[in-house]
């Protein structure tokens, strides 16, 4: 149970790397391209600490790297939200801030985790995620209170991303039995909090708030979008064509 | 002062190795020199981005990810730092994109091969990165402060870069057959251009003679790429890898290797233009630029428009 549960801490940061990393070299000014690296960075790193402590309670004793990079797409337990593309810069940062939010909330919750390791770890990755969240919310100031065109882009790109935020306070079973044994947070307990932080960053960035109150979901239980299975053909490319071998 | 004792004191100081600062005055020729080699150098690491970007998607491992990710990123940090110091030649950092996208700034022409398997970004690191750490220990002594500055802060990060390198080459020849022929592979492919990486021979290099007076250049072409060769042959040697060069052997009256001819034609065709990849790599900075614009006219709109650049923010 627990190791489900970090899987799905771990995948999350894990596809939004994946996501950023494909940016590498193409940002809009070489200050953001640094930038938006060194979020991709950070959340490997914050994978990598989730999937080594996940290969502990591993039944199948995988390493990291078969954790993170062979299995099954329908194994993988990240939210839909995390692998929607990068359609233009307005797309990555209104993605970026929306997790950024949830991120900081949750980890912030989760350093008062029962489990010794998972609250040191959250604890570790929060100091990063407060750097993220500075960045991204910045962004959707500079991007929604810039321009005519940019104001546009970024209306255009939450009213694209607003359905996938809803599966973020989505508990699974096993969330609810780990959040009462006081493991694992309360996703549901966060939204509030979530939506009056955004609430109050769309307003500032003179920027509209959807009217549509449905969202998607799927990926908490595995059933992910169709850009999923090409992310996963990338990242797995090397692991799948030659496999137990050392890189 | 008039022009020819001014001409005069600068190269007093430049024999007497005192840097020459961003105020001092300075011949036109020298400011131009340095504009053209440092901006090109800023290109290099900008464009060298790419064929290594072609690969952080597809890293074989979370480790190997996180390595590639943080070298790029310190690659785009040496741009920056190089675009700075350029500027305080009196150019901007947009009249040095447009030279590089326009064809007129040129940028190291290795970055215009492609990285076709995992073995290349090995290869890069050793091959290319230790080849420009030839060029650029050298050019820690050049006499203009802060390209001198810059440099001394750079070689302490691509040594790191090499050693990365070597070492995805070293596991990869420690690995599977399939594994060693991808290393094999790779090396064959990146010995040449890398070899080429330090431009004409001493006799045709145009700009060499001038640069060596004014102490920018301290060593010849020649002379670094016989260093590279020498350092990289017992590299090689220790990784099991064959050097793809049938003439290379020891001269033990030089106390150096000789290696064969180098193709000239390639490399002037690949600098000329038609290399693999130059079209797609110009094409996809000019892309990232372009779809840029908005977001910086956004941010400077945004920063006229409020009293101070950075926006208030409710989590720090």
């Amino acid at each position: 149970m627990l190791f489900k549960y970090l899987l799905q801490l771990a995948d999350n940061q894990l596809i939004l790397s994946q996501r950023l990393s494909e940016l590498c070299g193409h940002g809009p000014a070489l200050e953001q391209d640094i930038a938006i690296t060194n979020i991709s960075l950070d959340l490997i790193g914050q994978a990598r600490l989730l999937f080594q402590y996940a290969t502990k309670h591993d039944d199948q004793k995988r390493n990291e790297d078969q954790l993170a990079l062979v299995r099954p797409e329908n194994e993988y337990r990240n939210v839909l939200l995390v692998e929607q593309p990068n359609v233009d810069f307005a797309h990555v940062i209104v993605r970026q801030y929306f997790y950024d939010e949830f991120n900081f909330l949750n980890y912030s919750a989760l350093v008062n985790s029962k489990d010794e390791e998972l609250a040191a770890i959250a604890t570790k990755s929060l100091m990063e995620v407060k750097y993220h969240l500075r960045f991204s919310r910045n962004w959707m100031l500079r991007l929604g209170d810039g321009t005519a065109i940019s104001n546009q882009k970024m209306q255009d790109a939450i009213d694209d991303l607003w359905a996938y935020p809803g599966e973020l306070f989505e508990m699974t079973a096993d969330e609810q039995v780990l959040a009462k044994a006081g493991v694992a947070v309360d996703v549901s307990t966060l939204q509030e909090n979530w939506k009056e932080a955004v609430l109050a960053t769309l307003q500032e960035a003179t920027l509209a708030i959807p009217e549509g109150t449905w969202h998607q979901t799927g990926g908490k239980k595995g059933i992910h979008s169709e850009y999923m299975g090409h992310i996963l053909a990338e990242m797995q490319f090397l692991q799948r064509a030659y496999p137990n071998q050392t890189w | 002062m008039d022009e020819k004792a001014l001409q005069l004191r600068f190269q007093e100081q430049i024999d007497a190795e005192i840097k020459i600062e961003p105020k001092d005055w300075m011949p036109d020729a020298y400011r131009k020199t340095l504009i053209r080699q440092m901006s090109q150098h800023a290109h290099s690491e900008i464009v060298g981005m790419l064929p290594e970007g072609n690969w952080v998607t597809r890293a074989p491992t979370l480790k190997r990810k996180a390595i590639l990710l943080a070298k790029i990123q310190d690659e785009a940090g040496h741009g920056l730092y190089l675009y700075s110091a350029t500027e305080t030649l009196g150019i901007s950092r947009d009249e040095m994109i447009q030279a590089l996208h326009s064809g007129k700034a040129k940028y190291s022409s290795v970055f215009n091969y492609p990285t076709l398997s995992w073995a290349d970004i090995g290869a890069i690191g050793w091959l290319v990165d230790g080849a420009a750490i030839m060029n650029q220990v050298a050019l820690m002594r050049t006499s203009y402060g802060p390209y001198s500055r810059a440099m001394i802060r750079i070689c302490k990060e691509e040594s790191f870069h090499q050693r990365q390198g070597f070492d995805i080459l070293y596991t990869l020849c420690q690995g599977s057959e399939e594994q060693k022929a991808m290393a094999q592979d790779a090396f064959n492919r990146w010995w040449w251009p890398s070899i080429m990486m330090f431009g004409p021979h001493d006799a045709e290099s145009t700009h060499s003679s001038q640069s060596t007076k004014w102490k920018i250049k301290r060593k010849s072409n020649d002379e670094l790429r016989q260093d590279f060769v020498d350092a990289t042959v017992q590299q090689a040697e220790v990784l099991g890898l064959t050097i793809p060069d049938p003439d290379l052997k020891w001269n033990e009256e030089r106390k150096h290797y000789d290696f064969g001819a180098i193709n000239w034609e390639e490399f002037w065709t690949v600098v000329k233009g038609n290399g693999p990849c130059n079209r797609e790599r110009i094409a996809a900075r000019q892309k990232a630029y372009d779809d840029g614009e908005w977001v910086r006219d956004a941010a400077a709109a945004y920063a006229k428009k409020h009293t101070h650049a950075y926006p208030s923010t409710s989590t720090s």
